[in-house]
């Protein structure tokens, strides 16, 4: 029994149990539910082979809001451990654990997959593409982020999840310190969703450069296709760092290397350093996409054109390249002195600039706007007081002698936490509901969603503020407990209070999904918003091949100027259409990867050599392949959109 | 006779050939540290400049201005990120 021994959680609960229990009925229930009802040939033919950007955009969407569920009750556990003095809900460990998958299932699981799921199914119809470049590779960074995602999720059940923080410290996170194989599932989930990112990142400025309608110059996209083109740009060129800085902790823990030990001649803090080298251009790939969507959103229902095109073009760019300088505000107290801080303070204030450019950008267009109320549109107004918040107490941050008072207590969490909410949840939530008919044909209720939208604001202050104070009053962050005498268990109480709205808020969402799928009206036509660029031209739910006829575009709001100024999108006659074929491979690679990786977090050796092998046959296997995609034909075309326009 | 003959390709791989042997000499010579680092550097940069334009045909599509956008932008962050590194970890670190 000694191989088994390993796979044994080291500090087990009976809520891991039930977990366990829990996850073992469901696949049970999943697996009965597809038999049952003859689904598993559907699922592979019209999902798990898939290359349509669409459908893996809407793969995308279910592992984020998945994950954002799984994420979320991790931030209950950890508010209602803290809601009163000394509770003993959680213990230490367990905390440590609960913090460390919240981080990392929220950023890397949640809000990535939430961000590249809009990029997948919004850029190619902005741009009047039929997909994106490489619809083989697009598949395989689904799957690949979907086996890194579902590696960090099974590590609580077996073998124990990491607990050194979603940053990984060393050398808390060596093997001095971080015995257990938590660490280990950290670095291989990370390297291989990244890996799925990083391959994102390349398809996504190959499609924007190179396959873009007849007529769309560069500074005729529209913003939220020039905000995918930045992020990505960001993500090539970041993350390869946390590829090399995950490559090495793994040296470090699987192999007796030195790179982040404090002995041999080992530099711990590099980690840190690499690690916010890739982490700071993060933020900026999470809140990019972000601030597209809310460009589309405001110039819909303010029904006006963006205001300001070459300025938030510019501003992005400039972004783009600020978020790669300033990386060392993530650790001013670590240990430099006077001069580098002031630097790095500098270039961090620098960046409220482009981002205060924006923000007036939208506010201008806003300016004798015809506003329109509808759930979106709320979201992208309550954004910006909400967002303030986060950002100037970000500049308080950012001010180097001021952060040794700030430094990791609860203040830097209610910070982060005011910037993220605003600026990735409610543009993500604000896209869902937008471009939820032209995924699926009906619209979201919009009384329910209004609902859910004022749960969610009014309790995200409400959670988040009291964090400030007791911040201040010098509660730590990651502490999982505290004595009366502190004073911060009102403060703690009235957050837990608010996660509690928050979960309301997030579960009426949940619910008015339901609704809407029993109730919602489905003659909506194609174009529900009155919106103004390409991917409304088309119909909803949106056929295969996207355009029946390649669109002809000469403005940014190429649609709107053909409903309203007589520009003729499409010219001349229908041709066959050409679309890559559907493919088992990405998947079947995927399902090695997650092998791989478990086999190294385990230290299985040999499972580790079998796989690796698989993976290199799988590359050797698209490399002999003989696969020319296939074409759909004149007659098929027609019939499609006949059928597509009578409904 | 001068289309025919690829004078262009092979200046470039005579001049690589000479960047690799003045790499190889920091083996061979007796040299300092500091000296020995230089020379390895700048002859990687211009090798790695050399082949982009010269071998992987970075400039001769219509696609050049993104390229060239790219590898710009790449070694500025690259750059950045280096000397940002070594000061925060080496020139301006404080605790011994």
């Amino acid at each position: 029994m000694d191989f088994f021994d390993r796979f044994a959680v080291p500090h087990p609960s009976p809520a891991i149990y039930a977990s366990m229990v829990a996850i073992g009925l469901t696949v049970v229930a999943i697996i009965a539910g597809l038999t049952y009802f003859k689904k598993w040939g559907y699922l592979w033919r019209e999902w798990l082979t898939t290359v349509d950007h669409k459908r893996i955009g809407i793969m995308y969407l279910i592992s984020a809001l998945l994950m954002l569920f799984r994420g979320g009750v991790d931030a209950i556990m950890m508010r209602a451990q803290l809601a009163v003095p000394e509770n003993g809900l959680l213990d230490a460990q367990h905390y440590n654990e609960v913090f460390t998958t919240h981080g990392l299932v929220m950023i890397i699981f949640m809000a990535m997959p939430f961000v590249i799921a809009f990029m997948n199914f919004v850029v190619p119809l902005q741009i009047g593409a039929r997909d994106v470049a490489f619809p083989r590779l697009n598949a395989l960074s689904f799957w690949l982020f979907f086996m890194g995602a579902m590696l960090l999720n099974i590590s609580f059940v077996i073998g124990g999840s990491p607990d050194s923080g979603w940053t990984s410290y060393f050398p808390l996170a060596g093997n001095e310190f971080s015995e257990s194989v938590g660490t280990n599932y950290y670095m291989f989930a990370l390297q291989i969703s990244g890996l799925g990112t990083m391959i994102t990142g390349i398809n996504f400025i190959t499609t924007i450069l190179k396959m873009r309608a007849p007529g769309m110059t560069l500074m005729k996209m529209p913003m939220f296709t020039w905000s995918t083109l930045v992020t990505n740009v960001i993500i090539v060129f970041a993350f390869p760092v946390l590829t090399v800085a995950l490559l090495m902790g793994t040296m470090d823990r699987l192999f007796a290397t030195n790179f982040f030990t404090t002995a041999n001649g080992g530099m711990d803090m590099l980690w840190a350093n690499l690690f916010w080298v890739w982490g700071h251009p993060e933020v900026y790939i999470l809140i990019l996409p972000a601030f597209g969507i809310y460009s589309e959103v405001i110039s819909t229902f303010a029904r006006r054109n963006l205001y300001g095109y070459k300025s938030m073009v510019g501003s992005m760019v400039i972004i783009s390249l600020l978020s790669f300088l300033v990386w060392t505000h993530h650790f001013f107290t670590m240990g430099q002195g006077a001069l580098t801080n002031s630097i790095f303070s500098i270039t961090t204030m620098a960046i409220a600039v482009p981002t205060g450019v924006k923000i007036f950008n939208w506010l201008f267009t806003l300016w004798k706007g015809k506003i329109e109320f509808t759930v979106p549109m709320l979201y992208s107004i309550g954004f910006i007081p909400i967002f303030t918040i986060g950002g100037v107490t970000g500049v308080m941050l950012g001010m180097s002698a001021a952060d040794y008072q700030y430094h990791n207590t609860m203040f830097l969490v209610a910070h982060f936490h005011m910037v993220i909410l605003p600026g990735v949840v409610f543009a993500m939530l604000a896209g869902l509901t937008y471009y939820w008919p032209k995924m699926f044909g009906f619209k979201l209720n919009e009384r329910i969603g209004k609902w859910a939208f004022w749960f969610i604001s009014i309790n995200t202050l409400v959670t988040f503020m009291p964090m400030f104070i007791s911040g201040l009053d010098g509660q730590a962050r990651r502490m999982y407990t505290y004595s009366e005498s502190t004073g911060f268990g009102i403060w703690n109480m009235i957050s837990f209070i608010g996660a509690i709205g928050l979960a309301i808020g997030f579960a009426l969402i949940v619910y008015n999904v339901y609704y809407s799928i029993r109730y919602s009206p489905r003659n909506i036509g194609s174009d529900p918003w009155d919106a103004r660029s390409l991917e409304w031209a088309t119909h909803s739910p949106v056929p295969e091949y996207n355009f029946a006829q390649v669109p002809h575009v000469n403005s940014s709001e190429a649609f709107w100027d053909s409903k309203k100024n007589g520009h003729v999108l499409y010219k001349g006659e229908l041709e066959k259409i050409h679309m890559p074929n559907n493919s088992g491979m990405p998947f079947i690679m995927a399902c090695i990867f997650f092998l791989w990786g478990f086999a190294f977090i385990f230290a299985m050796w040999t499972t580790v050599i079998i796989t690796t092998i698989g993976i290199f046959a799988c590359l050797a296997h698209r490399s002999f392949e003989q696969d020319h995609g296939r074409y759909i034909s004149v007659r098929e075309i027609e019939e499609t959109e006949k059928k597509l326009r009578g409904a | 006779m001068k289309e025919l003959f690829p004078a262009k390709q092979v200046m470039g791989f005579v001049f690589s050939m000479i960047l690799t042997v003045t790499a190889l000499s920091v083996y061979f010579l007796e040299m300092s540290f500091t000296v020995g680092i230089t020379i390895l550097l700048v002859t990687a940069f211009i090798q790695a400049g050399l082949q982009l334009v010269v071998f992987m045909h970075a400039g001769e599509t219509k696609d050049k201005g993104a390229i060239y956008t790219n590898v710009y932008y790449g070694l500025i962050i690259a750059l950045a990120t280096v000397f940002g590194t070594l000061l925060t970890m080496i020139w301006g670190y404080q605790i011994p």
